[in-house]
């Protein structure tokens, strides 16, 4: 992975000297909150119902066994003992206070960590696929062309006051595990016909009370020219993105509003004039390749035969395979993922003793490497197949293994009325019932691959308008009531889910989501997965159903 | 009052005239209004001319004037509002207007850094008090990733 030189680790050493005095200052009544609030959000720092709560980036969702443990570390020392895991891949301390911020910045600075730009109105952690560099259908790894973009936004002058945040996400295959429809800017790697890779651009993608998916703005992009197209992307935005109204700000709003061909005609008329000033050099991507090339994999690892007798013999490991383990580009190693959904923890959270495991089974078994995937998991990305038994075992111990990647238990949720000021309605309580009611594992792997999004407001931090099922807790005169949507999707076959009907008390939501899988089972055709049945059928079937007793 | 300029604190002047307000001698900066409604007079003014632009204002219009003035000021109605972050790029790389550019209004010894690489030179800061502290803000990173102002080159071609 990207190792920092002297330029990286001191420009995140003076960020913290930087954020220190300007913590100084606003203690000492020098900065009004107001000053302050968009200091601290650019260092990562919200303020909310119980107490701060600080967001470190981890580009690209890629982290060390190093990285893992001071996370551990610091949860331990000046939090509760456990993080949270988001959906673009950064992590969050819950209970930090205000005046240890610029001490825990100083400790992750230590291991190449930061927090600079995960929140504010600026250029966010850019994302990607979490199988980035082992799947076998890559074009190419996206990684490189993410840290290079890490850098170009990395305190970017001319963009730290933007209408309103920007987020951008690369992937280098046609599958798309990192949402890339609904990123303010969509990089797809693609091969052009004369057999050259360059992007695909897409933009004003985005989820919130106004969900949109992106649409290409550009369809071949040379690599030479990605930072001086994302340049006049955001420039164009920067001086045309509405500032008078945050909920109309975000580039989606702007594209909506002006066309994209419009929008499309501004930024080749902005590129045009800024292109041979920003090319990007062989060298540099090179240089920053040079961080992701291959490891040595060992040729023999194809030909161990336990990893087949293991399974006939412990069926727990062999539902974890079934579930939990995609196959790797090198025959002979596996994808493990690292289900952070257990049935009594919410959702994406994990508490100091299991990343101290995580990173020591990391290095054991996987190169030392931890990655984090959107839908809030951890995966090993290089584990020889040979040894998953060990490793299940291991994660066993620890509460880790629990094998229900893909299925209706593998929720994406916000935190919520519990934690979250700005949320109507709770979210974490109804995953604990959902995972409550439907605890049979059995059933859960015959319903297939099912992804259920809850968001407790209408800003969508879990995405529910492209959860195959989408809850959205809505307030109604103080009580919290549930607004459905069926079949959304964030991958390649992107689409916005349509709204079952009125909203749902909360005290049937469960037997609401019961209902549709009743109305599923009754529909599916064989092995349909339940996205599929949705499309084919629509919504009316399962409208009829949940509104038939009203 | 003080400005910093070009990293020092020195006195200012110039006059900021309103748009009523009668024409003095001397270095004045007017508003976009004012220049497009008055620009023949004021062509003729005895003193340095600056001009005061807002993120709203179409910058473009005012590129073949550009020689004309000696100064132009970026008003920052919030400090959170970055469109002339742009304005000062475009004003230095693309129309190589080479006189003062001036940020003023909400402007806090936080953004200098930013301001600076993007070719504004000189500040009228909100807090008189603090000027000293916030001439340190210069200083608050060695070095930029991205092609800037005061950096032609990127980062990675001096690794």
């Amino acid at each position: 992975m990207y190792q920092y030189d002297k330029h990286d680790q001191a420009m995140i050493d003076q960020r913290v000297v930087q954020y220190r005095d300007q913590t100084r200052r606003f203690l000492a009544g020098e900065l009004t909150e107001e000053q302050f609030r968009p200091l601290r959000l650019m260092n990562g720092l919200y303020v909310q119902i119980h107490a701060p709560m600080l967001r470190m980036a981890v580009p690209y969702g890629l982290m060390s066994s190093t990285q893992v443990r001071k996370i551990a570390d610091v949860s331990r020392r000046y939090d509760k003992g456990y993080v949270h895991f988001t959906t673009r891949t950064n992590f969050q301390l819950n209970w930090p206070t205000l005046e240890s911020v610029p001490d825990i910045l100083a400790e992750f600075a230590s291991v190449q960590m930061h927090a600079i730009q995960s929140s504010g109105n600026c250029i966010r952690n850019t994302t990607s696929d979490q199988l980035a560099g082992v799947n076998a259908d890559e074009i190419e790894d996206p990684r490189p062309y993410c840290e290079i973009i890490r850098q170009w936004s990395t305190f970017h002058p001319e963009f730290a006051y933007l209408p309103r945040k920007f987020k951008i996400a690369v992937i280098g295959s046609e599958e798309d595990r990192a949402a890339t429809r609904v990123h303010d800017i969509g990089l797809h790697l693609v091969k052009n016909h004369e057999g050259v890779v360059g992007f695909e651009v897409l933009v004003g993608g985005g989820l919130g009370r106004t969900p949109i998916l992106g649409q290409q703005i550009r369809p071949f992009l040379e690599k030479k020219d990605l930072l001086s197209y994302l340049e006049a992307i955001l420039r164009v935005y920067n001086r045309l993105g509405r500032r008078d109204n945050k909920y109309k700000a975000r580039i989606k709003i702007t594209v909506r509003e002006h066309g994209i061909n419009h929008i499309r005609e501004l930024v080749e008329a902005e590129w045009v004039q800024i292109r041979e000033q920003l090319l990007l050099d062989d060298k540099e991507i090179d240089r920053v390749k040079n961080y992701f090339t291959e490891p040595s994999y060992d040729a023999e690892a194809a030909s161990d035969e336990s990893f087949a007798k293991m399974q006939t013999e412990d069926a727990g490991f062999a539902q974890w395979i079934k579930q939990n383990i995609v196959d790797h580009k090198v025959t002979g190693y596996k994808i493990a993922y690292i289900s952070l959904k257990a049935p009594d923890v919410p959702p994406g959270d994990i508490s100091a003793e299991q990343l101290d495991i995580v990173a020591d089974l990391a290095d054991k078994f996987s190169l030392g490497e931890v990655r984090v995937s959107h839908n809030q998991n951890l995966l090993f990305s290089d584990v020889k197949q040979s040894e998953l038994y060990a490793l299940w075992l291991r994660l066993k111990e620890k509460g880790l293994a629990t094998a229900n990647i893909n299925t209706m238990t593998d929720i994406i949720c916000c935190p919520g009325l519990d934690f979250c000021g700005l949320a109507n309605a709770t979210s974490i309580p109804l995953v604990k019932e959902i995972n409550e009611r439907f605890n049979d594992l059995d059933y859960l792997y015959d319903l297939g691959d099912i992804k259920i999004k809850i968001s407790g407001c209408m800003n969508g931090c879990a995405h529910q308008s492209v959860g195959h099922i989408g809850i959205l807790g809505v307030d109604k005169k103080g009580e919290e009531w549930y607004q459905f949507t069926l079949g959304g999707s964030s991958e390649a076959d992107a689409s916005l889910g349509e709204r079952l009907g009125r909203a749902i008390p909360k005290d049937q939501v469960v037997d609401t989501v019961e209902t549709l899988l009743e109305v599923f089972k009754d529909k599916r055709h064989e092995d349909e997965l339940f996205l599929a049945t949705v499309r084919r059928v629509g919504v009316d079937p399962f409208k009829e159903r949940v509104y038939a007793d009203n | 009052m003080q400005i910093i300029k070009d990293r020092e604190i020195v006195k200012d002047n110039w006059l900021h005239l309103d748009n009523d307000a009668e024409l003095t001698a001397g270095n004045i900066t007017v508003s976009l209004a004012r220049w497009q409604e008055q620009h023949e007079s004021l062509e003729k003014h005895d003193g340095a001319l600056g001009l005061r632009l807002t993120g709203d204002d179409p910058l473009e219009e005012i590129v073949p004037d550009l020689a004309k003035f000696s100064m132009i000021v970026l008003n920052f109605a919030a400090f959170t509002d970055g469109r002339c972050y742009s304005f000062a790029r475009l004003l230095r790389d693309r129309y190589d207007f080479i006189g003062e550019i001036r940020a003023q209004g909400d402007i806090l010894h936080d953004q200098l850094f930013y301001m600076t690489q993007c070719g504004i030179n000189s500040f009228e800061m909100a807090n008189q008090n603090h000027l000293t502290d916030a001439m340190s803000a210069f200083d608050d990173f060695t070095e930029s990733y991205q092609t800037t102002v005061l950096k032609p080159e990127p980062l990675y071609r001096r690794r």
